[in-house]
């Protein structure tokens, strides 16, 4: 028997008010959230983008943007901007032919292996041609521009920021969160201390480092003094300079990486430890099949984090070296900042849009492949 | 679902909603009102009865101590004066042009006048961003406009119309050490061939008695700083000898730029050799660096505006004071050929201005600091802030802060030229005062003198194109053909996006070429 049918009007209505208010309700809850979320970050996404394709004048009472379609992405590549933003690429030799062979080598193997396998997807497929191709394009960069007369690019020397970086901080990190999470006097105290660099703006620590690495008149002069290297100056050399920024860095961020893994080591079990010094495990096997599968998907995380923020480093480069000498310890957002003071808003937009793809290529490949196969083969 | 249920979702959409269309509204006129007009006037208010009562402004201009410091110093002189009230907020010099463009630019118009280079009018003078200053200063008696030195007027206006007041005039002079160079029977250098020669001679040697090896020269050379500038004091001699008219960037002809020669690949072997003769990290220095370096006695040389002149006189932190001598820039006894790219010696045809055989064209960089009104702010605050500008230039001030070194503002007037006592009582020598302004006003003066690049965008032109191609070639990344090559293609970049022959028309009437 069809009850609704028979039932008065106002009782129907209430019903349907309330079914519509019921599966309204929730999304006009989240919907101020999710407007202000779409003002906030996907409107100056996208506004960027056209800013990024477009030139910026001065006109009467104000400014005029005019589309330019890909003149500034064309710029960075094959313009006036190339030099700047790529590098100078070195003629080829054997040995770069050789180096990039590899890679090109290992990339196919990478490549073949997926083909090989059963779970082959669409999908899968399309992420690891890209990958390949942006892989072998990044190679071809570094191989080019590193050695041989080549000069790095603000592309390639963000790279080296990031991923020399990351790689010390993770290793002191872990080397400090190790010491002290052993019972030794005074750790307590010490965490406190080596959380302190994480605790200064980076201004001042690139203005700190400033003055640690000027060797006539530092604090440190007298040692260059006595070791002869009164007339040595880290910045003369675009590889001392480079040095002296990522020593600032490392020493600014690996905090970061101590905090976290001291709560990952403290938080594993240790029934599983007390099991292995019983069986006479040595400290190495502990650490390699105990703690370390343990602490790794929070390392995992933290690097991530870590590489997303990495990408973005200005502070030091601007503080400690002016970006110089030269172009040589320019970072990409360094170099967004230059084109933005000079007032060229559209190749500034252009390379943060390049500094975008970059963290989006290597974030996504971290998610994808590496962290995700780590967690699973736990 | 019970009905009180149902009730209280129909009140919450009805709430979300309200909130959504509220947030949506246009904002009430209260919440628009710029925040200065907000203050308390308890707070700001001076005593009543005052031209600018309860009018408050914001300047504009580069992170102190110097430049900023007059203004900070003489503000609350001003408020007792007039009534009005003066905020000064600093930013560092290389974002100064930034900022100023995007606060007029977007609207925001935050500031209601800036401090700036007078060289950055021609980009903010034809887009109605500043206001012309021109009525302001015919009726302004006690500015003494006419005591100006006539080159800083032009410098100071576009298009026959005043833009900016200034309280600085810059040029670069050479510095050297008296003492120095007497003992090693070493003469003040002529050309930038003398320079480094006497660079050479004195460099390693201990110049201020602290048993250390000091430097033969200090020119900084760090990026995004004064690299730019200074490498235009080189090349200048070597480019220009038939006067301002005839230009040292751009050919007026065509606009191509005069980089790409043998006369500006000297320019920049001399500046780089300076470096073998300075301090080992002088690629990462700034002027500041070198001053520090020259008014502790550690160089025999430098170069600078008229800043180390005041700096040197300082008791508290001088130990250079009465020895230290200045020349106007050295110069060059070839010159370039502008038809062949090729140098040619120096005769009564190719430099006509040239002394003992020597062609000096001392460069005006920067053209020093001065004030600008924001065109798009209330006129009260207009008016104040042409007040306050017109107040730190007029002689009374002007005359006192041009003779201390701590404000990095130096002489512009004709009056600060004349009046020698002023600067005795400044702690001058009667023989370094006549020496320091002879130096700086013979360059001022100078038929060939050489001023600041006038043209739209000469900002991009000089210091981020000049800056970067430069700052590489000092880091050893280009050769001298490479740089002058990439300075050249970028250079055309710029003038080709810009419109060549309105860039020709700038140029042209900025320097009097015909």
């Amino acid at each position: 028997m069809n009850t609704e049918t028979e039932e008065p009007q106002p009782s129907s209505i209430r019903t349907v008010i309330s079914t519509v208010a019921d599966r309204l309700a929730a999304s006009v809850f989240i919907l101020p959230t999710v407007l202000a979320l779409l003002f906030l970050s996907i409107f100056p996404l996208i506004a960027s983008l056209y800013v990024s394709l477009a030139k910026f004048d001065i006109a009467k009472g104000g400014y005029k943007l005019t589309f330019v379609g890909l003149n500034n992405y064309k710029k960075l590549f094959v313009g006036s901007e190339g030099d700047h933003f790529l590098g100078k690429f070195a003629p080829n030799t054997p040995l770069t032919w050789m180096v990039f062979g590899l890679i090109v080598i290992a990339l196919a193997i990478f490549l073949a292996r997926y083909l090989l396998n059963a779970r082959v997807s669409i999908s899968g497929l399309i992420g690891r041609v890209l990958l390949t191709l942006g892989f072998g394009t990044l190679s071809w960069m570094l191989v080019h521009t590193l050695w041989n007369g080549g000069r790095l690019g603000t592309a390639s020397t963000t790279l080296v920021y990031v991923f020399v970086g990351i790689f010390f901080q993770y290793i002191l990190g872990l080397s400090l969160a190790m010491l002290t999470v052993q019972r030794l006097p005074g750790r307590r105290f010490f965490r406190v201390i080596f959380l302190l660099p994480m605790m200064i703006t980076p201004v001042g620590v690139a203005y700190m480092f400033r003055m640690l690495t000027d060797t006539s008149k530092g604090p440190f002069t007298p040692i260059w003094q006595g070791l002869g290297l009164i007339n040595f100056s880290w910045v003369n050399n675009a590889w001392g300079a480079r040095t002296a920024i990522l020593i600032g860095d490392v020493w600014q961020w690996t905090p970061f990486m101590f905090i976290v893994l001291v709560a990952a080591l403290e938080s594993q079990a240790v029934e599983p430890i007390e099991a292995a010094t019983v069986d006479g495990a040595n400290s190495w096997q502990i650490f390699r099949f105990i703690t370390w599968p343990a602490i790794l998907p929070v390392s995992m995380t933290l690097i991530l984090i870590r590489l997303i923020e990495a990408f973005k480093i200005v502070d030091l480069p601007n503080v400690m070296t002016n970006g110089g000498p030269g172009t040589a310890t320019q970072s990409l957002t360094y170099h967004a900042y230059i084109n933005w003071r000079a007032l060229n808003i559209g190749a500034s937009a252009a390379v943060a849009y390049m500094l975008l793809f970059l963290v989006t290529f290597f974030s996504m490949i971290f998610v994808n492949l590496i962290r995700q196969r780590t967690v699973e083969t736990l | 679902m019970n009905s009180k249920n149902m009730l209280l979702k129909l009140l919450s959409l009805m709430i979300v909603f309200g909130v959504l269309i509220t947030a949506c509204a246009p904002a009430a006129t209260a919440t628009t009102a710029p925040a200065m007009t907000e203050a308390p006037a308890a707070t700001t208010a001076p005593a009543a009865g005052k031209i600018f009562d309860g009018v408050t402004i914001n300047i504009l201009t580069f992170v102190g101590p110097q430049v900023a410091e007059p203004l900070q110093r003489r503000g609350p002189d001003f408020t007792a004066l007039t009534g009005a009230t003066v905020n000064v907020i600093t930013v560092p010099n290389s974002d100064l042009y930034q900022k100023v463009l995007t606060d007029s630019t977007s609207g925001t118009n935050a500031y209601d006048g800036y401090l700036f280079a007078p060289s950055w009018i021609v980009d903010f003078a034809p887009a109605g961003l500043i206001e012309d200053l021109t009525p302001y200063v015919a009726k302004d008696k006690d500015l003494q406009w006419d005591d100006v030195v006539k080159s800083l007027q032009d410098f100071n206006s576009y298009d026959g119309k005043i833009y900016s007041i200034p309280l600085d005039g810059d040029i670069h002079t050479v510095y050297y050490r008296i003492d120095s160079l007497k003992d090693a029977g070493l003469e003040p250098p002529k050309t930038w061939d003398d320079y480094l020669a006497v660079a050479k001679a004195l460099n390693g040697k201990d110049l201020n008695g602290d048993g250390t090896p000091d430097y033969g020269s200090c020119i900084s050379k760090a990026p995004a700083q004064q690299s730019y500038w200074w490498i235009w004091s080189i090349a200048a001699p070597y480019i220009q000898s038939k006067g301002t008219s005839q230009g040292t960037f751009f050919n007026t002809k065509d606009m191509t730029p005069l980089v790409n020669n043998d006369a500006f690949k000297r320019a920049l072997e001399v500046y780089k050799e300076t470096g073998l003769y300075g301090p080992p990290d002088e690629t990462n220095q700034g002027v500041g660096d070198s001053r520090g370096l020259f008014i502790s006695g550690r160089c025999a040389l430098t170069m600078d505006w008229g800043d180390i002149g005041t700096l040197a006189i300082d008791k508290d932190n001088s130990k250079v004071i009465d020895k230290v001598g200045t020349l106007i820039t050295p110069g060059s006894t070839e010159v370039l050929d502008w038809d062949t790219g090729k140098l040619v010696p120096c005769d009564a045809t190719t430099c006509p201005y040239a002394v003992d055989g020597v062609n000096h064209a001392p460069f005006a960089s920067f053209g020093g600091w001065a004030g600008a009104v924001n065109a798009a702010v209330d006129q009260k605050k207009k008016d104040a802030a042409y007040a306050f500008f017109s107040y730190m230039s007029q002689p009374a001030q002007s005359g006192v802060d041009v003779t201390l070194g701590k404000t990095g503002y130096n002489p512009y007037r004709k009056s600060q030229f004349s009046n020698t006592q002023a600067w005795i009582d400044a702690g001058f020598s009667q023989a370094a005062a006549e020496n320091y302004l002879g130096a700086i006003a013979a360059s001022q003066g100078s038929p060939n003198v050489v001023w600041d690049l006038r043209i739209p965008k000469n900002h991009e032109y000089i210091q981020v194109e000049l800056d970067r191609i430069l700052s590489q070639y000092i880091a050893g990344d280009l050769t001298i053909d490479e740089t002058a090559q990439q300075l050249y293609d970028s250079w055309e970049t710029i003038t080709n996006d810009a419109g060549r022959d309105a860039q020709l028309t700038f140029y042209k009437g900025t320097i009097g070429a015909k």
